[in-house]
């Protein structure tokens, strides 16, 4: 694929520089490429410094790997940003709605909007129905993944509402810009995303039990040990709770407790960085050595509130991503201000055969998976992967879906021999609680080898600032 | 504050004060060993260090002989041997790493670029002569520690916790140092070996910081007596036994709230036979006795913290 055929934030197709773009590539213009490959440098070492890092699944223990941080901002209009806000912002009350339905009266599915086979899905969790929670909410804190195709194209790739992580680099690439390029901050009047933790903090402390006052919140980590414990870390830090892990906490007369050095102090909200299938042995896995025995019990009493709940998976999984248009229509009657990417269930058996005939032009996902593993690119996989991947498709085809290969757009990236376009995607984190809302900006996640779709860090991808502009053009 | 974390800061001290006067002790034994001696042979010199650090059956299980060398690479460097430096080290960033957000970022930073470092000399490997440098270089390290923590951290609890890792640790290493050095030197008869004991006893003050405050406070030759009334119960010298105490005991004052008040008793115990304690007295029970009896006293206030404060509430 030609990568002039994609949507280039920067330039037009003619390669003439777009105006959002015009005072920063005028900043380039007059910045060399050795002055920038020293900034990145100089990135690299403060990020390693302050322990920014995360740890790859599968490398050797203790390995800890920095993500690729490029120096090249993301840039959006304030008129571009209005339309995707109010697009998640929609997506994200409605799928609260649908998580509240599926799990109280099943309205949805009464209507025949939504399949009753979701309830067969792994991710519903029985524990759940009937349970109520605080405000109706679900998904305290969402990530959507958007790609953008087009001028005005934007698309829903993934809606994350498990554990979604990646706002510390949304935070910290925007303190590493300030730090490296103040000048560029003059040009461009850039909307501050730093009140992140304490819209969090907001959201969190109002989803307490009704007659809470003053609630506890803390944070749940896996541990040291955990890909994202940096982030775990960087957020309890920032808001001011504590971050604790599962043996921190217990269960006791239907609360919750963390053990602290003038004895048990009691908890009424916890934001978990910890799978669902981790966070009870009583209830889920029992080999969990990372959860609180009895939480689940004093979480369906009302006993605690627990950020993200229990059960969100359903409602993020690939399978039911299909359905979220309806469920903006069937919840709050208006039409999507996103798109879905057209998507082909292989438990179809027509999706299925034209899915396998076309193979070399798809993407083709696990329907459970995440962070880019188990996924096939059509367009730049060899005959013999494909091969591979048609047999596991064959082998167990209701574990996949299959969607045409976005023209992912590319924005400028400092790579060895200069400035040049890779692709890129967007994730901002949706906060519910009190009310919807978010903080403009988000991840900016980059594919930094050439002609790469694959945007996760686990696969060696990158990240940039992400500049949502206060005005529609520069200062 | 969280039991757990309590408990990393705790250790995360500990072990930056060990790494401190493990390098303190190789760095001092190495210059001695340079000081021509016939009344040493290489053995009696280098065995000491590895005694002060109560490891000689690992020592000899994994290392032929009591050489400079071989002191030095498991005493610095050896990953297996948890009390070197770099074990030392090592659990100190792990423990920080786990509550890096209860201590602040400077002192977040200042204990991951240690390690950082570290893990860059160890690649490059260690030479005879890096010796003193390194050893030099933890030590300022551990002083950058000290005084980031000092000049950067909130004072709560977290702090206290901090301080009481530094001061039961250093408490013990002082103790252990002095005890060995004591029995190695004692007695002195003839001119000749009075003469070779002054550099020995001055290098013990050497390693602890001490020799100008000796010479400050007492305006005298070096005399065994004093170098023990020095480090044992003079409460101006900041790494003695007093001195140490003097920091602990109002720290556990203003812990032991409803818990720990057993801690606060075992810390006024020791405290106050350092503090209305006399060296005649202390001389008369025997030094070694005394400080023998001082490190399992210093263990069971480590043992009663670790349980009240540490462990969490069951």
């Amino acid at each position: 694929m030609n990568i002039n055929t994609f949507f280039d934030e920067m330039r037009t197709s003619t390669g003439s520089v777009r105006r959002l773009y015009q005072p920063f590539a005028e900043w380039l213009s007059g910045t060399d490429h050795a002055q920038l490959m020293q900034k990145s440098r100089e990135a690299e070492m403060l990020f390693r410094r302050v322990g920014i890092t995360f740890n790859v699944y599968g490398d050797e223990a203790g390995a800890e790997r920095l993500i690729p941080f490029d120096v090249v901002p993301r840039i959006l209009a304030a008129t571009e940003w209005r339309v995707l806000s109010a697009g998640v912002i929609q997506r994200v009350t409605a799928l609260n709605a649908f998580l509240n339905d599926l799990y109280h009266d099943q309205e949805i599915i009464k209507a025949g909007i939504v399949p009753a086979s979701i309830l067969e899905n792994e991710m519903y969790r029985p524990e759940m129905q009937g349970v109520d929670v605080p405000g109706g909410i679900y998904a305290h804190i969402a990530g959507v993944d958007i790609v953008r195709t087009a001028e005005n194209e934007f698309y829903v790739l993934e809606d994350n509402l498990r554990t979604p992580s990646g706002v510390s680099y949304m935070l910290e690439d925007r303190k590493m810009m300030m730090r490296l390029f103040p000048e560029l901050f003059r040009r461009y009047a850039v909307a501050p995303v730093e009140h992140y933790p304490q819209v969090l903090l907001n959201n969190l402390r109002a989803v307490a039990q009704p007659g809470v006052y003053d609630p506890t919140v803390v944070l749940l980590t896996p541990g040291a040990y955990n890909s994202a414990y940096f982030e775990h870390a960087f957020l309890a830090q920032q808001m001011g709770i504590e971050l604790v892990e599962g043996q921190d906490l217990f269960c006791k007369d239907n609360a919750v407790f963390m053990r602290t050095t003038e004895g048990p102090k009691r908890i009424d909200v916890i934001y978990r960085r910890i799978d669902d299938d981790f966070l009870d042995p009583l209830s889920f896995r029992e080999d969990s050595m990372l959860g609180v025995p009895g939480l689940v019990s004093v979480y369906r009493n009302g006993g605690v509130t627990l950020a993200n709940a229990i059960g969100t998976g359903v409602a993020d999984d690939k399978a039911t991503y299909t359905y979220v248009p309806d469920m903006v229509r069937f919840y709050l009657g208006e039409e999507p201000i996103l798109s879905n990417v057209p998507t082909y269930k292989l438990e179809n058996s027509d999706d299925l055969k034209y899915v396998l005939e076309h193979l070399e032009e798809l993407v083709v996902k696990e329907v459970q998976g995440s962070g880019g593993y188990g996924m096939l690119v059509g367009p730049t996989s060899s005959k013999q992967q494909i091969e591979e991947f048609r047999a596991r498709i064959l082998a167990e085809p209701d574990n996949y879906i299959a969607q045409p290969t976005l023209a992912l757009s590319t924005c400028p990236t400092l790579v060895e021999q200069g400035v040049a376009p890779r692709h890129v995607d967007l994730r901002p984190f949706v906060l519910s609680g009190k009310s919807t809302t978010l903080v403009p900006g988000g991840l900016c996640r980059v594919a930094m080898r050439e002609g790469s779709l694959v945007v996760n860090s686990s696969q060696g991808g990158g990240t940039k600032d992400t500049w949502v502009l206060t005005g529609d053009a520069p200062c | 504050m969280l039991s757990r974390t309590a408990d990393h800061l705790y250790w995360m001290a500990r072990y930056i004060e060990r790494a401190e006067n493990m390098a303190r002790v190789l760095d001092v034994t190495y210059r001695m060993s340079l000081v021509a001696n016939s009344a040493y042979d290489e053995t009696a010199r280098w065995k000491p260090p590895v005694q002060i650090a109560d490891d000689i059956e690992a020592f000899e299980k994994n290392y032929s002989g009591y050489t400079a060398v071989n002191v030095i690479r498991f005493m610095a460097l050896d990953e297996r041997n948890p009390s070197s430096i770099v074990s030392a080290l090592n659990s100190a960033r792990e423990n920080a790493r786990a509550v890096r957000v209860a201590m602040s970022s400077e002192m977040w930073e200042t204990v991951n670029a240690l390690w950082l470092e570290l893990r860059q000399r160890i690649r490059q490997g260690l030479n005879e002569a890096d010796i003193c440098e390194f050893c030099d270089w933890v030590k300022s390290r551990s002083h950058l520690f000290r005084g980031v923590t000092f000049g950067t951290m909130l004072r709560d609890d977290s702090y206290k916790f901090v301080r009481l890792g530094s001061f039961v640790e250093r408490a013990d290493n002082t103790a252990r140092l002095l005890d060995a050095k004591y029995q190695l030197l004692l007695p002195v008869v003839d001119a000749q070996e009075a003469q070779v004991d002054y550099y020995e006893w001055s290098s013990l003050l050497r390693s602890v910081s001490a020799f100008e405050a000796y010479q400050k406070v007492f305006r005298d030759t070096i005399e065994p007596w004093k170098v023990a009334e020095l480090l044992v119960i003079r409460d101006d010298m900041p790494r003695s036994l007093h001195a140490c105490y003097d920091e602990l005991a109002p720290i556990l004052e203003q812990l032991c709230r409803q818990r720990g008040m057993e801690c606060l008793r075992l810390a006024g115990e020791n405290h106050a036979r350092l503090h209305y304690g006399r060296m005649a007295d202390i001389f008369s029970m025997g030094l070694h006795e005394f400080l023998q009896d001082f490190i399992l006293r210093n263990n069971a206030l480590g043992a009663e913290i670790q349980r009240a404060f540490l462990n969490g509430p069951e």
